[in-house]
């Protein structure tokens, strides 16, 4: 059980006709025309919206007149959608912890984290890896090429 | 043979002990700053920049220009190993790269890339060393109308070739192009597509767009695909290295073409990136196994890296004698000489010979140094895809996050990044493109500027691009490549029909 | 220890707050008491407002560097380019980072022309002033073939056909253009105004016969002008430099005329200023205007100045103040005549 390719096309194709009436809809109040004979804010990226609209339900026709097998196999299946859920949730969880404690805290859970769940390490390697690992990209980065990273509480704590 | 003379003394000026060190540090520093997503190119220079303003300017300037090599070279690495290119120039080195990698021959392209990219920086040197108050003054001829046309020259080698639907490559270059376009516009000094969030008013950075599409897409697409890494059981080892010199000869076409294109980008100054999709499009449309590029070919790793690195390089010509900084990285540069008060200009030759000596000898030793350095590594850097899966995925993941929160110190980014790669996921799994939309995105505003200027100088007449000798060659050369296809079907065409008769 | 002297900088900043505006003049006065050296206690954000390589970020390297080699700063400079929308990107993050004692940022007029010219809701009372480091001459530029003997010649030759020369300038409705409104309002002649992404840029267009004249700063041209590619008609100042150095053969950057003297009556001078987030305590503020004083005597820095022909001007304090107050009021007025500022 999955959705199948040719619903998976028409929703990227409605969203890329949203994305060209968005952008069509920016343009107008920029000026579409030729003034002071050159091509005014709007005018380029007024013709970029259209192409897109239009190239969008160029696609999602296509898609719809497709017959083939090809366009009614299933785009992906559970099992396999269930699998790239896998990293992606940890990976928007990681951004959210990241914006609340800064990204060195964040990034050592989220190594913690995969290597746990793939059950081939015990808790003195993760804890070593992660932790290690960020140390080494805080020394890098804060101390070496002083460039600053998100930082949270804890660093904040500790006096940084 | 002036030059030779002056150039043996720069060797002299350089081959110091103490300044063997500062290249042999340059370079490492280099390394991992371009394996750093975020880090690479002008950013790393320029935060290297204050390390060296204890040091009297050759050094100083051995110093940088080595970092510099380290950071082209090492920046092919996560291009190739992870499908993330660190800067814009190597996009267009991860399209026969990674698939190499996947296969197993991650070696393989690694060694194609830093050679490729050693032919291409080599052959720039030679350039600024012999042909240096020749060619800079051809810089001054580039207008708006002359910008134009490279761009349009781009564009033209590089679309129409795709195997994919055309509807969808038409998508993927407008979303590159509507991208371009957020944020301030440099003619008009408006806000554009920016819907109410400050954040957007900066645009969206080439890096965030392609470390999202590439980095963060590539791996749902591995999990999906339920492999760790493909080119996990590469066979790696030294001879790797001299197993892929032996067939870079057969190549000489393409290196040769690639640093044709690459020089005359780098001096016009086109920028590397320009020159990297071009060298890589002229490549497919003329090479033998054109239509083989993209599923892994060292040809098609070659043709972007030595176009690159022959352009970056030459991209220091202009700057040294005129002035102009051909690239970001040669920008950034311009700034540390002015700090050490030089002044880079035309008079820089003639008051600062031994600095300039200096500097180009330490280019020819930065870059023999840095790829015999690379090239060592090469066995270790292959050995990264042998990590166990749970380990480098995660950390690939936090590397595209800094790359991404770097570019402009905003967490805003690194949202943006996600959002990208859920939308490189499904434009993979449903053929979209991603080259036309990288490449329009890293050239539609400054193509836009460009005519934009050229209409205001001309009061809005299009004529201008064809105007004199040099904006009207290059119009026209990228209307036959343009139209390429259809006029060797054409001349296939007229032969066969000649034929018919005869028979 | 260090969550500690955390705690009392805020408690400072309470307590003085309502002082603030009394006391910005007096500063001998008001730091003699216990908490007078606060130090920073972490490495110091330096945002700058311009691209890489550019003026600005030229300066805050070179501040950046000085501080490091003589031991400025207990803690190490940062520098972070945020130069989105103008520099408007890093206004914002200044703005928003208020009661921040560790981040500064180098700004240009461009604290004045990006708001007035996009709408962006950001003034400069939303920051700390902390210094003027220098102020940036424009001198009127024209490629060394063009026959014009001097900027009163080029002006007239403008003025008898209008719309036709072209005048290259970085960014449109910015400092260049706001320069080239106020030569055209003195002349009552029209440029075709074409904006380039950076300085740089534009020198080599004029360099290459591409635009007629342009109003760079006296850094961006002087290795053509040395070069002989390029010739200065004028300098928008009330006095001409006192650079008596000889660049070119026969000429120093105090050879140039005023505009004023060439009949042509503007002025413009561009701020190179430091600014930081609002709401921090005057000994925090205090600390950086001392290491900025710091910084202007080292050898390194005057080198700087006379390099690039910049006014070299220091201000702090209510002196800072009032002149904002005025160069504001002046783009308010320039812009407004030359219908750059944004619809509201």
């Amino acid at each position: 059980m999955g959705i199948s390719r040719r619903t998976a096309e028409l929703a990227v194709a409605i969203g890329i006709f949203i994305i060209g009436m968005a952008i069509i809809g920016d343009s107008i109040h920029l000026g579409i025309g030729w003034s002071n004979s050159s091509p005014e804010p709007g005018y380029f990226p007024v013709r970029v919206g259209g192409i897109l609209a239009l190239a969008s339900i160029g696609i999602a026709i296509q898609a719809l007149l497709d017959r083939s097998s090809a366009s009614l196999q299933e785009f992906v299946s559970w099992e396999r959608f269930r699998l790239v859920l896998a990293v992606f949730v940890p990976t928007v969880a990681y951004v959210v912890i990241m914006m609340l404690f800064g990204i060195y805290v964040s990034s050592a859970l989220f190594i913690a984290a995969f290597m746990a769940a793939s059950r081939k390490f015990n808790w003195f390697v993760i804890l070593a890896v992660s932790v290690g690992s960020m140390l080494v990209v805080f020394w890098l980065f804060e101390i070496e090429f002083l460039v600053p990273l998100p930082k949270g509480p804890l660093e904040t704590w500790l006096g940084y | 043979m002036d030059q030779l003379v002056s150039l043996l003394h720069g060797f002299g000026v350089v081959l110091s002990a103490y300044h063997l060190w500062l290249m042999l540090l340059g370079i490492m520093l280099g390394i991992l700053v371009g394996v750093l997503p975020g880090l690479g190119g002008p950013n790393g220079v320029a935060i290297l920049l204050p390390l060296t303003f204890t040091m009297p300017p050759t050094s100083a300037i051995i110093m940088l220009s080595c970092i510099y090599w380290g950071a082209l070279f090492g920046g092919a690495i996560t291009s190739i190993l992870f499908n993330i290119p660190g800067e814009p120039s190597s996009v267009a080195t991860t399209f026969d790269g990674y698939p190499l990698a996947q296969q197993g021959r991650a070696g393989e392209a690694l060694t194609a890339a830093f050679s490729g990219s050693f032919i291409g920086a080599l052959l720039g040197v030679l350039l600024i060393t012999f042909m240096a108050p020749l060619v800079a003054r051809f810089a001054l001829k580039f207008g708006p109308p002359e910008f134009f046309a490279v761009y349009l020259l781009t564009f033209c080698s590089f679309i129409g070739m795709g195997r994919e639907a055309p509807l969808k490559s038409i998508v993927a270059m407008m979303l590159g192009f509507g991208m371009a376009a957020m944020g301030m516009d440099t003619m008009s000094g408006q806000i554009r597509m920016t819907y109410g969030l400050p954040q957007l008013m900066q645009g969206i950075d080439f890096l965030i767009a392609v470390i999202g599409l590439f980095g963060i897409g590539e791996i749902l697409l591995t999990m999906e695909e339920g492999l760790a890494f493909k080119g996990k059981a590469a066979n790696i080892s030294p001879k790797v290295v001299f197993q892929t010199w032996a067939r870079l000869p057969r190549y000489w076409l393409t290196l040769i073409r690639s640093s044709v294109i690459g020089c005359w980008m780098g001096i016009t100054p086109g920028g590397a990136t320009a020159a990297s999709f071009m060298g890589y499009g002229i490549a497919k449309k003329f090479s033998r196994n054109g239509d083989k590029f993209g599923t892994g070919q060292v040809e098609g790793v070659l043709a972007p890296e030595v176009a690159a690195h022959a352009s970056g390089t030459s991209a220091l010509l202009p700057m040294l004698a005129l002035g102009i900084p051909g690239s970001a990285t040669a920008a950034v540069l311009l700034g540390g000489l002015m700090i050490w008060g030089l002044e880079p200009g035309p008079l820089l030759f003639i008051e600062h010979k031994e600095f300039v000596w200096g500097l180009i000898a330490s280019m020819y030793l930065g870059n023999v140094a840095g790829l015999i350095i690379v090239l060592s590594t090469v066995p270790l850097f292959a050995a990264i895809l042998r990590v166990p899966f749970s380990i480098i995925a995660p950390m690939i993941i936090i590397l595209c996050a800094i790359g991404a929160y770097t570019v402009h110190n905003s967490m805003f980014d690194v949202g943006l990044m996600l959002l990208f790669g859920v939308v490189g996921y499904f434009f993979k799994k449903l053929d979209y493109p991603l080259a036309p939309l990288v490449l329009s995105l890293v050239l539609g505003d400054k193509a836009e500027d460009a005519f934009r200027q050229s209409m205001l100088a001309s009061k809005g007449d299009v004529t201008i691009f064809a105007s004199n000798w040099l904006v009207g060659s290059i119009t026209l050369l990228a209307m036959v490549l343009l139209f390429w296809p259809l006029l060797v079907g054409a001349w296939k065409k007229l032969r066969t029909l000649r034929q018919v008769p005869a028979t | 220890m260090p969550f500690k002297s955390r705690y009392s900088s805020k408690s400072i900043s309470l307590l003085k707050g309502a002082a603030f505006g009394l006391a910005l003049s007096s500063s001998a006065l008001f730091t003699g008491a216990a908490h007078a050296d606060w130090k920073p206690t972490k490495p110091i954000t330096f945002v700058v407002t311009g691209g890489p390589g550019g003026g600005a970020d030229q300066m805050a390297r070179l501040i950046q560097g000085v501080v490091t080699k003589y031991k400025l700063s207990p803690q190490p400079m940062i520098v972070v380019i945020q130069n989105g929308g103008g520099g408007g990107q890093g206004f914002m993050d200044v703005k928003g980072s208020a009661g921040d004692a560790h981040k500064i940022m180098i700004g240009l007029s461009n604290i004045y022309t990006v708001p007035l010219s996009t709408n962006l809701p950001f003034n400069w009372r939303d920051t700390t002033p902390l210094a003027v480091m220098a102020l940036d001459e424009f001198v009127l530029w024209v490629n060394a073939k063009a026959p014009y003997k001097d900027a009163k010649e080029y002006m007239q030759a403008v003025k008898s056909k209008p719309d036709t020369f072209k005048m290259g300038g970085a960014g449109s409705k910015r400092e260049d253009e706001v320069v080239t409104a106020m030569l055209e309002q003195a002349t009552g002649s029209k440029f075709t105004f074409i904006p380039y992404k950076g300085g740089g840029e534009i020198s080599t267009q004029l360099v290459g016969g591409h635009i007629d004249s342009d109003v760079n700063n006296p850094i961006e041209h002087i290795a053509h002008w040395r070069a002989g590619e390029v010739k200065p008609l004028c300098v928008f100042d009330k006095q001409r430099m006192p650079f008596k150095a000889k660049i070119t053969g026969d000429m120093s950057w105090g050879d140039i005329p005023t505009c004023r003297e060439s009949g042509i009556n503007a002025e413009y001078l561009m701020l190179r200023a430091i600014f930081m987030p609002k709401d921090v305590s005057k000994d925090e503020s205090d600390f950086y205007i001392k290491l900025l004083g710091q910084v202007r005597e080292k050898p390194e820095w005057k080198e700087f100045i006379s390099k690039g022909a910049y006014k070299d001007d220091f201000m702090t304090g209510a002196a800072l103040t009032k002149f904002l107050e005025e160069d504001e009021k002046r783009h308010v007025e320039i812009m407004g005549k030359a219908n750059f500022l944004a619809k509201k």
